[in-house]
């Protein structure tokens, strides 16, 4: 069973359709890359996720059943964009504080938090303060507050940013373990890069709309441009065939494009039979990165106020 | 609710167990009470002593004009004016009065000059003057052939005794209610706003640390307001339990710190000084005898009722404007115009109020809930049912808890869309719309 189901959500505000329909679904166990542009409605509907405003339309299931904020929210962890913190507050104490607001009972709460400071090696910052810390440092507590009541939906907004790669990677693999444990995690950045290390499936929302939805794999197939890299120890001086073009050509590799209708063993007969040694050999998929400036290009970026008659 | 208690226990634990906490509830009424103990004490003492000479050639004062704390007449009647001149100027004596031999005691234009070197002050000019035409008065009135006593059995005032139709005459218990409903209302006043605009910073803060989008996934937004006001009403409400067993504490020590002083004072300096000690110990006995008589059992409780009461009316008020302001808190100022405009005009109220507690002007404001907290202290003071009937005070109780319940709903809503909103600072009227659109 899915854990988390949306359907046909609907948010709007007075001039904008935050959100317009959106539909997904999020298997236990998978890391779900939420993306799109600033402005594309993504915390809105995460808001709405969260149990912080209630959608216009639209249903969500939470383990099949209705999402209810009030029951449901001890199973939610939410690390919002916009990280904060009482600064004044000392850090184990606060830990402890947004626990218990989670519903966990006061020796529940010291137990799990401890476990977290330990396995973060935060043990010595219990007694300090949150203006004590860096922003790095901040931004791990951050996660320990978020993940620390042990919930199934774990919703993490740009959670690597102002991370150091060392302790981007410790937050990576933690995240890699919370899914391995069954709990399931939407991820929301702009860092394409991030999502194609970390997510199994990805929906793209632009202008309040579904543009993108599916595995990484699937996506960039879907994107494929059929382009392949050979490699060849010896460049022909002239390349001609029905079957594919050349579009670059770089030192000892050349770039091609299958025509339609023809497909890659084609490219490498037409090579075999010139006599050149064929090195290596490719498909270039493009990387998420140029299919989410293409999705979004074929819209206009910034949004436009628009009256709403809803 | 569980929750509501939760955060409730954190706003007051991270206020009480700060180190200022002790430190500011215990210096505040040390620093009002001293600035108005001052300000009693400069408006009552006049100048330092002043030695007035006197030349009294026409043998006007007879050698005898009263003396007091501040103005000392010295006769030196055989002195010239120029020796007294010489006096004032090496500063034995301050100023000197000369009356020539020839003072004409019924003349209009005729004056008397009183010489100074050091500036006089008006009040001590005053006192001199008074003085100075008392014996005056009764020379001319002997010269008149009217006698003292005459005078005084024709000036004897008329004793004016106020009566109420039911009950006994208490003449102090008038001037004590005014000021004790005074000083509760201007308290309660005090308090609004300084708790007010503690719950207001305090949902400021959190919306500006971004703490609240965290906190808001895990809580109600209005179980997180309501815990907010319920903290920091708390703290109030330790604050001021700590003040009234202060203020007990001192009631019940200073008659034996005032006794004590007495006995010794007596011993020490028998006369003069014994017998102001005494007087200020009787005076001390007056008014500690008067407060005996206000109805402490109804004004206690019915102050911590209205106490409550307005906080939260208010407390809800504040914290919407709060949640709609961003890091600047300029932008708070505007907003809360609409709010503190009845805070002052319950102070102008009441101000009417405790003078004449049953006028329509006090009933209306005493029921009205945004007014009624400190209005509604003038009039209890003067007792019930002399100052308010016992339905006009219930039925502002029951107003009033309509009403806060009333402001912390739709405070609520505003709060609830304020504090996820950056950005641009919403007006008045958007606010309006927040509070009233469904969901």
């Amino acid at each position: 069973m899915n854990i988390l189901e949306v359907k046909h959500l609907k948010k709007y505000f007075a001039t904008q359709k935050a959100v317009d329909d959106i539909s997904f679904t999020l298997a236990p166990g998978s890391i779900f890359g939420m993306l799109g542009p600033n402005g594309a409605g993504k915390t809105t509907l995460i808001r709405m996720l969260t149990g912080i405003t209630f959608p216009d339309e639209g249903e969500i299931l939470l383990n099949g059943r209705p999402f209810d904020p009030v029951k449901d929210m001890v199973q939610i962890g939410y690390m919002p964009e916009e990280k904060g913190l009482y600064k004044k507050m000392k850090i184990g104490e606060q830990a402890l504080y947004l626990a218990r607001l989670k519903g966990l009972g006061k020796l529940d709460a010291m137990e799990k938090t401890r476990q977290w400071f330990k396995r973060f090696e935060m043990e010595s910052w219990w007694n300090k303060k949150v203006e004590d810390l860096s922003k790095g440092m901040q931004q791990k507590l951050q996660f320990v507050t978020t993940v620390s009541h042990a919930p199934k939906l774990i919703i993490l907004d740009e959670p690597l940013s102002g991370l150091d790669p060392v302790n981007a990677d410790l937050i990576k693999n933690e995240i890699f373990r919370l899914a391995q444990e069954g709990a399931s995690i939407i991820f929301s950045t702009h860092r394409m890069k991030e999502v194609e290390e970390i997510c199994d499936h990805i929906i793209l929302v632009n202008k309040g709309i579904k543009v993108l939805d599916g595995t990484v794999k699937a996506i960039k197939q879907q994107y494929k441009e059929n382009l392949f890299t050979i490699g060849l120890d010896q460049l022909p001086a002239t390349v001609s065939s029905s079957a594919f073009e050349v579009v670059k050509s770089d030192n000892d590799q050349l770039l091609l494009k299958v025509n339609e209708g023809h497909n890659s063993n084609e490219v490498l007969q037409h090579f075999l039979s010139t006599g050149a040694t064929i090195t290596s050999f490719s498909e270039q998929l493009p990387s998420l990165h140029d299919i989410f400036i293409r999705v979004v290009n074929d819209t206009p970026t910034a949004r436009q106020f628009e009256k709403i008659t809803a | 609710m569980n929750k509501t208690w939760i955060v409730a226990e954190r706003e007051f634990n991270s206020r009480v167990k700060k180190k200022t906490f002790l430190l500011s509830t215990i210096l505040f009424p040390l620093v009002i009470f001293g600035f108005y103990g001052l300000m009693i004490y400069f408006s009552v003492k006049g100048n330092e002593d002043l030695n007035i000479g006197i030349a009294d050639h026409a043998n006007l004062f007879n050698g005898k004009l009263d003396n007091d704390k501040e103005v000392n007449f010295i006769f030196m009647n055989d002195a010239s004016a120029k020796s007294l001149e010489e006096k004032v100027t090496k500063k034995e004596i301050s100023g000197y009065v000369y009356v020539p031999e020839n003072y004409n005691l019924l003349s209009s234009t005729d004056t008397i000059n009183v010489i100074y070197s050091k500036t006089i002050g008006l009040i001590s000019q005053e006192r001199i003057g008074r003085k100075i035409n008392k014996v005056i008065e009764q020379k001319r009135l002997l010269s008149l052939n009217i006698s003292q006593s005459q005078l005084d059995s024709a000036r004897r005032t008329a004793a004016v005794e106020f009566k109420p139709l039911s009950g006994e005459a208490d003449k102090n218990k008038a001037g004590l209610a005014y000021a004790v409903g005074f000083i509760s209302g201007f308290l309660i006043y005090i308090i609004l706003f300084i708790y007010g605009t503690m719950v207001m910073r305090g949902v400021t803060e959190e919306k500006t640390s971004r703490i609240a989008e965290v906190i808001v996934s895990s809580v109600k937004p209005f179980q997180l307001m309501m815990g907010k006001i319920i903290g920091i009403g708390a703290v109030g409400l330790l604050q001021f339990i700590i003040w009234i067993l202060l203020g007990t504490a001192t009631m019940a020590l200073l008659p034996l710190l005032m006794g004590g002083g007495d006995a010794s004072a007596i011993q020490n300096v028998p006369g003069a000084g014994g017998g102001m000690a005494a007087q200020g110990s009787g005076a001390m006995a007056v008014i500690l005898g008067n407060l005996s008589q206000i109805n402490w059992m109804l004004l206690l409780p019915c102050f911590l009722f209205y106490f409550l009461g307005g906080y939260l009316l208010y407390s809800s008020l504040f914290a919407a404007v709060g949640s709609a302001v961003n890091e600047d808190p300029q932008e708070a100022q505007s907003l809360l115009l609409p709010i503190t405009m009845p805070i002052i005009f319950a102070i102008v109220i009441m101000t009417k109020a405790v003078n004449d507690p049953t006028s329509g002007l006090a009933v209306f404001g005493s029921l009205f809930p945004l007014t009624s907290p400190v209005v509604m202290m003038a009039r209890i003071a003067h007792g019930v049912p002399d100052g308010v009937s016992a339905l006009e005070l219930i039925l502002s109780m029951v107003i009033l808890v309509a009403g806060f319940m009333c402001t912390t709903w739709l405070a609520g809503k505003i709060y609830r869309t304020g504090i996820l909103m950056y950005g641009k600072k919403p007006t008045w009227k958007e606010m309006v719309k927040w509070a009233f659109r469904k969901n």
